[in-house]
């Protein structure tokens, strides 16, 4: 009788650990897969309810045009793909040496204590909220950068008619001030990276070009940086990705003009603030152009992330691409 | 030393001069840091007030009221998000942290590196399309869901990272003391790495709470206080979003005051990561 107890006591019985074990690693798994399901149903809601637009203007068309007429309900998306590249390379383009320059001095001139401090600032410039960055860029960067802008188009009206229709309508609002919020945002991501991987690099490889007589940015040059390089490009490629799908913040300065063609100053707009700009009152085939835009936005992004992903797999098994 | 070449010279100057660039790219860094911190800190502490906590909209005629309505919002809608994400985020750090050698981890892995960089636009669109389109209007459940999806891989990646440090050892002893693998999980290993899990749910909290472009898709904001998430609800952020372009300096104002609670949000959690990480190495 006793011996029978003690086996039917749940903790120790045989069934009840196996029957817990699978249920656990079963609920577990199931959770999972179900993340699993979101993310692909993510981007089969954004394709099926995008292709009524594919269809209708065909993908070569749709992807061409530079028609955005919900009268006439004739859509196209090539000023908003072309703005979004734009801005975000720009952005790219701006952020990369400061990146790279921070990563470098953090990790191999400053002191223990600043390098901390420098890696707690750029996690910081990480997790502000884009909206933060927008509110800024439109209450102190885009008035600032209104005065610049301005004392550059009566110079060059002056001495450089031809750069007028470059530069556009100095208002402030618009691709440049885009541009430099987004290379903020962008910053801390390659900078993270390329410090990480600049962290990784081994010491022999700048002792060893220490004994060659290098001074120490000739080891950096030539030793660390290249030795770096994947973890740099993976940086550089998931900035990419922030530049592209940053809404807040770029709706908020751009100045959203779907006309083409973009000045530099003047307004212009992306993939992400089109379809915020355009929601509001969208149905039928515009709202389905829009989710087609979405779908590309997640076709890029997608790419972008596995590319960087691999980099940086391959990047921690043996230290370089 | 007197027979430094011309050649040795130059080299060391251009040593001189990258350093000089290397701390000025540096500073190019943090002055946006400093300068939208401290715009945030000055501006923003000037325009709370107690009506801020107190009052929900009121036109700027009348006074302007507070966010009240918004903070209730954006709790409510962070907490169920942080119950769907969160849940979500937890099993995937489990399965890829105690079940190394499972068949769906490599899926998963890659799928939390493409949730990851979604832009969080895609996420809210979706949902709309899943959730607002069938029911037929914005609601706070939805707001909920999209910002769930915000969360799940900044808590999957979190609860993986503690997880992999808890020693192997633990797992091993209390096997050995025959308890089931999930009692293990649950009764050890997850209490040893609580103060990590903790973090990574706070992470993905202040990062939820901070998003305006899912909510813009899905709650669609709301200017009166409700406790009733199938309603249309407001949030901080995307308060933020529509002040931002009000004539009225009072609603820009309350921006920065939103932004502000925000900012302050962002702050405890990252220091409390960092907090967590230096006491448990």
């Amino acid at each position: 009788m006793a011996t029978v107890r003690t086996q039917s006591r749940p903790s120790t019985s045989p069934l009840y650990r196996a029957f817990g074990d699978r249920l656990f690693a079963g609920l577990v798994l199931l959770l999972c897969l179900l993340i699993i399901g979101i993310v692909l149903l993510i981007g089969w809601q954004l394709g099926w309810n995008g292709a009524r637009a594919f269809e209708v203007f065909g993908i070569v068309g749709f992807l061409s045009s530079t028609a955005w007429n919900p009268v006439t309900d004739v859509y196209g998306a090539w000023p908003f793909i072309l703005g979004t590249l734009i801005t975000s390379l720009l952005a790219l383009a701006l952020a990369f040496f400061p990146a790279l320059a921070v990563a470098i001095f953090a990790t191999e001139y400053a002191p223990r204590w600043l390098g901390n401090v420098l890696s707690y600032a750029l996690e910081l410039l990480a997790s502000l909220p884009s909206v933060i960055y927008g509110l800024w860029g439109l209450s102190v960067l885009v008035p600032a950068l209104r005065g610049v802008q301005q004392s550059l188009f009566l110079w060059a009206s002056d001495h450089a008619q031809w750069l007028l229709p470059v530069l556009g309508n100095p208002i402030g609002i618009g691709l440049s001030a885009a541009v430099m919020v987004l290379a903020v945002m962008v910053i801390p991501y390659t900078a993270s990276l390329a410090k990480d991987s600049i962290a990784l690099v081994p010491a022999v490889q700048r002792e060893a070009a220490y004994g060659l007589g290098a001074t120490k940015w000739e080891v950096i040059r030539m030793a660390v940086v290249p030795y770096a390089r994947g973890g740099i490009l993976a940086g550089v490629i998931l900035g990419l990705t922030r530049a592209l799908g940053e809404t807040m913040a770029v709706v908020l300065v751009i100045g959203n003009n779907k006309n083409l063609p973009f000045t530099l100053f003047g307004p212009a707009t992306t993939i992400p603030s089109a379809i915020v700009n355009e929601f509001g009152e969208a149905q039928g085939l515009q709202l389905s152009s829009l989710l087609a835009l979405g779908f590309i936005l997640f076709l890029i992004s997608g790419v972008l992330n596995l590319l960087a992903a691999w980099i940086v797999k391959r990047m921690s098994v043996d230290g370089r691409l | 030393m007197t027979q430094i070449s011309g050649n040795l010279r130059r080299r060391q100057l251009w040593d001189k001069v990258m350093l000089g660039l290397l701390v000025l790219g540096s500073l190019v860094v943090v002055a946006p840091l400093v300068l939208v911190l401290s715009k945030v800190f000055l501006t923003g502490f000037s325009a709370l007030n107690l009506a801020f906590f107190t009052q929900d909209f009121q036109p700027v005629e009348a006074g302007g009221g507070g966010l009240r309505h918004a903070i209730v919002g954006t709790i409510l809608m962070n907490l169920l998000a942080l119950l769907i994400g969160g849940t979500l985020g937890l099993a995937g750090g489990i399965l890829l942290s105690e079940y190394p050698d499972h068949p769906v981890n490599p899926t998963l892995r890659v799928i939390s590196d493409l949730l990851n960089g979604l832009p969080a636009l895609l996420k809210g669109l979706v949902i709309y399309t899943l959730v607002v389109i069938p029911t037929g209007s914005f609601s706070g459940y939805a707001g909920a869901l999209a910002l769930g999806l915000v969360m799940v891989p900044i808590v999957l990646r979190a609860t993986e990272g503690v997880l992999k440090l808890v020693p192997w050892n633990v797992r091993e002893a209390g096997l050995g003391l025959g308890l089931p693998r999930w009692r293990v999980i649950l009764s050890l290993v997850l209490p040893a790495a609580s103060s990590g899990v903790i973090t990574g749910l706070m992470l993905g909290f202040a990062r939820a709470a901070g998003e305006a472009a899912p909510l813009y898709f899905t709650a669609g904001g709301s200017q009166y206080l409700n406790f009733n998430l199938s309603q249309q609800t407001e949030s901080l952020a995307l308060t933020i979003y529509k002040y931002a372009n009000e004539p009225s300096p009072l609603r820009v104002e309350q921006a920065w005051a939103a932004a502000l609670v925000l900012t302050l949000l962002v702050l405890i959690a990252s220091l409390l990561a960092r907090w967590v990480a230096r006491v448990r190495p």
